[in-house]
């Protein structure tokens, strides 16, 4: 699947990337059909997309995946219920691993601060080692418990989902491109999930799928692993934590979008903690004016703003 | 404890707060020129505070005092050093607070050949001070706002001017917004067998309230005065608004014999856990999960929250304490606090002999300038030892509204965080 990654669209780029793909207007060697967007991370504002609409030339279709699962609460109680427990329990399981977190990053750092050679840098590993660990058992659960969520609620026999599901399928299959926009990223990725967008995006032949492109949250909403940060709120530098899978279509990285204004990118010893927390990931860094098309295998190319394990932000190729 | 003792246990007084200026009290006035040594000597380095300029004009005259007036905001802040005035014929002047560590009357001094009184205080930065002048003549004493200061401070008990040291901001998120959509306040009554009235609460629902969503509680002691004198609405409008605090319905509840209820009443928490809390979450979507509740109170509030979390451990997730009453002895029976402060030390006393944890989260503020700092110092530990966590936070404030204000953006988007985290526009 080809996938075009940008950074926040404060000053919009989306109009350049979709010309440059060729599907802007009618003219010649314009693909047909319509741009299909997802702009469910405004919640509320979902249908407010004028603007975006405009940068597409007025050719787009909003899937409208926010009302959707608006409809589905109303009208379908029994899943809405169940559908609120589990995001309670994903609530309870997020606190639980926030408060192992914290303990453990706090060992990290506090080895970090720690004088001395050989025995503080092995120490430092073990510590970050045990955080990896934590994140990776936080990751596994909360995509078991989803995972039986959906085996249990069999989403696609309830009439209401699956009805929403084949009209989704029917606009993506018709679509030359789909766009996701930011905005929050826990409700873009469970109506990404619930109304099965990897599978309508996919096409039997191979090649022939339309390319996608996303920014902020709606990239972060394609990885196999999403995580939040934010060095800047009320309370000072928060731990950055492991929310869940995306739609996993991109694997292997962790997408930082605004991270110039979220992250204390100077404080080099907390970055290398963050990079070697998701190694051998890839931390990329996603600021305003940022195009990464990615490969097949999701890679980036080179050029590509990367946190290194030494904390530091650097290209690519001068990572490697 | 002997008052003396008492008195002991207070606060050392920051560093760099002081005062100067007073005609007779010790360590800081002289009689010469209204700035103590060392504020002279700090005076020699930096440029000469206004109010001495003045007074080195020769010949001094009361048309002088005009001028100076009208150029300057009152009090004069330059620098640390705050200069307080008065304009009037009077016997004595003077500066009325409640600043721990520094006497409650501080005496200013008259600027000879005028009616200007004047008495300089240090304030370190981002000092928020409530104030009065008491002024004497003819063997009445009065007690005013200061005329020259048009910033005032309200509270039940009145108003009071109020003196902002360099470095304070009235933060933004106090103040409507007019982008924040505003959420909306519902009275209702709620009969309390246990307290045997009828109680009024004030619900807050935040804007774009659905009845498909699950929202955290917060209960709120005081709730008119946190409604009337700490902008709570527009608190909570900003706050949600920026993300920085999950969308939260929050219910005001009013005491009524608030010396006894909120004193660690068994009546109190029952009215709050076996009343109010089922119907309202029977009535209101809510989370209906420890961590999906908070209790929160200021000063004697903060001592009913305590309490009633204590006598229903199980039930609230989070506490909001603001400078709580703790008073406790540590031997003897002496806590200086009078006869509504005795099921207070006995709770508090009790609790710190044997602590446990109440909650999962307890968020605590306290103002330095205030006498129930060592208090709320000597509570954290106490509370840190039960294992739960615990935010303790200081402000170089007194025990006011507006202090209370001022950390209710700490305090509450830590016990119900904001969507901030999630959101990357």
């Amino acid at each position: 699947m080809r996938v075009i990654l940008l950074g926040p669209q404060r000053r919009p780029t989306v109009d350049a990337v979709i010309r440059s793909l060729g599907l802007a207007g009618a003219g010649p060697g314009g693909l047909p059909g319509s741009v299909a967007t997802i702009t469910a991370g405004w919640q509320e504002r979902e249908a407010d997309d004028g603007e975006l609409s405009g940068l597409l030339g007025g050719r787009d279709t909003n899937l409208g995946l926010y009302r959707r699962w608006l409809d589905t609460q109303d009208r379908d109680p029994g899943y809405a219920a169940a559908e609120r427990r589990m995001q309670g329990e994903f609530a309870e399981l997020q606190d639980i691993y926030l408060l192992r977190l914290d303990h453990a990053l706090r060992a990290v750092y506090a080895l970090q601060r720690r004088s001395g050679d050989q025995l503080r840098t092995e120490a430092i590993a073990a510590a970050v080692a045990a955080v990896r660990e934590l994140d990776t058992a936080h990751l596994r659960r909360v995509n078991d418990v989803r995972g039986e969520f959906f085996a249990e609620l069999r989403p696609h026999d309830r009439p209401v989902i699956a009805g929403h599901r084949a009209a989704v399928a029917g606009i993506l299959g018709e679509a030359a491109a789909l766009v996701i926009a930011g905005g929050h990223v826990g409700v873009l990725a469970d109506v990404l999930h619930l109304f099965n967008v990897a599978a309508a995006l996919s096409r039997p032949a191979p090649g022939a799928e339309a390319p996608v492109v996303a920014w902020s949250a709606g990239a972060m909403a394609l990885t196999d692993r999403i995580v939040l940060f934010g060095d800047l709120s009320p309370q000072g530098p928060g731990h950055a934590e492991v929310y869940g899978s995306g739609l996993s279509v991109l694997r292997g990285l962790v997408l930082l979008p605004h991270a110039r204004a979220r992250m204390l990118l100077d404080d080099t010893p907390r970055m290398a903690v963050f990079a070697q927390r998701f190694g051998p990931g890839r931390c990329v860094l996603l600021e305003g004016g940022t195009r990464i098309e990615l490969d097949r295998d999701s890679r980036c190319p080179p050029g590509t703003r990367v946190l290194t394990g030494d904390g530091r932000v650097t290209a690519l190729e001068a990572a490697a | 404890m002997t008052a003396r003792e008492a008195a002991s246990q207070r606060a050392p007084v920051p560093t760099g707060l002081r005062s100067d200026g007073g005609a007779t009290r010790e360590g800081g006035a002289t009689r010469e020129g209204g700035t103590s040594q060392g504020a002279r000597r700090r005076a020699g380095q930096q440029s000469k505070l206004a109010i001495n300029r003045l007074r080195d004009r020769r010949p001094l005259e009361p048309a002088m005092a005009d001028r100076f007036l009208a150029r300057h905001e009152v009090p004069i802040v330059e620098g640390d050093r705050c200069t307080f005035l008065y304009r009037g014929e009077a016997d004595e002047v003077f500066l009325i607070h409640r600043i721990l560590g520094l006497p409650d009357h501080l005496p200013l001094r008259r600027l000879r050949g005028t009616d200007l009184w004047y008495v300089v205080l240090e304030l370190p930065a981002g000092s928020r001070v409530e104030y009065q002048l008491e002024v004497a003549r003819s063997g009445e004493r009065e007690r005013i706002n200061d005329p020259l200061n048009p910033r005032l401070a309200h509270s039940p008990m009145g108003s009071s001017s109020v003196c902002y040291a360099r470095g304070y901001a009235v933060p933004d998120w106090t103040q409507p917004d007019p982008e924040a959509r505003a959420g909306s306040l519902v009275d209702m009554v709620v009969p309390s067998r246990a307290l045997r009235r009828d109680c009024p609460v004030t619900l807050y629902l935040p804007a774009r309230f659905r009845r498909t969503a699950r929202y955290p509680l917060l209960i709120v002691h005081d709730g008119g005065d946190y409604l009337r004198y700490a902008a709570a609405k527009t608190v909570l409008d900003n706050l949600i608004h920026r993300l920085d605090m999950a969308e939260t319905v929050a219910a005001f509840v009013y005491p009524g014999d608030r010396l006894t209820e909120y004193a660690n009443s068994a009546a109190h928490a029952r009215y709050l856990t076996a009343e109010l809390l089922p119907r309202l979450e029977a009535q209101l979507p809510l989370a209906g999960t420890p961590s999906g509740r908070a209790l929160m109170g200021s000063s004697f509030g903060a001592v009913a929250a305590l309490a009633t979390a204590y006598r229903h451990p199980d039930v609230y997730g989070s506490l909001l304490l603001q400078s709580g009453s703790f008073v406790f002895t540590d031997i003897g029976h002496d806590h200086g606090g009078g006869p509504p402060f005795e099921p207070v030390v006995r709770f508090v006393n009790r609790y710190r002999a044997a602590p446990r944890p109440v909650a999962d989260r307890v968020f605590v503020s306290c103002g330095v300038y205030e006498p129930l700092i060592v208090r709320n110092r000597s509570m954290v530990p106490v509370f840190e030892a039960t294992g739960m966590a615990v935010r303790y936070v200081e402000a170089r404030d007194g025990h006011s509204w507006v202090n209370w204000r001022d950390r209710l953006r700490e305090g509450l988007s830590w016990i119900f965080p904001g969507p901030q985290k999630y959101v990357y526009e």
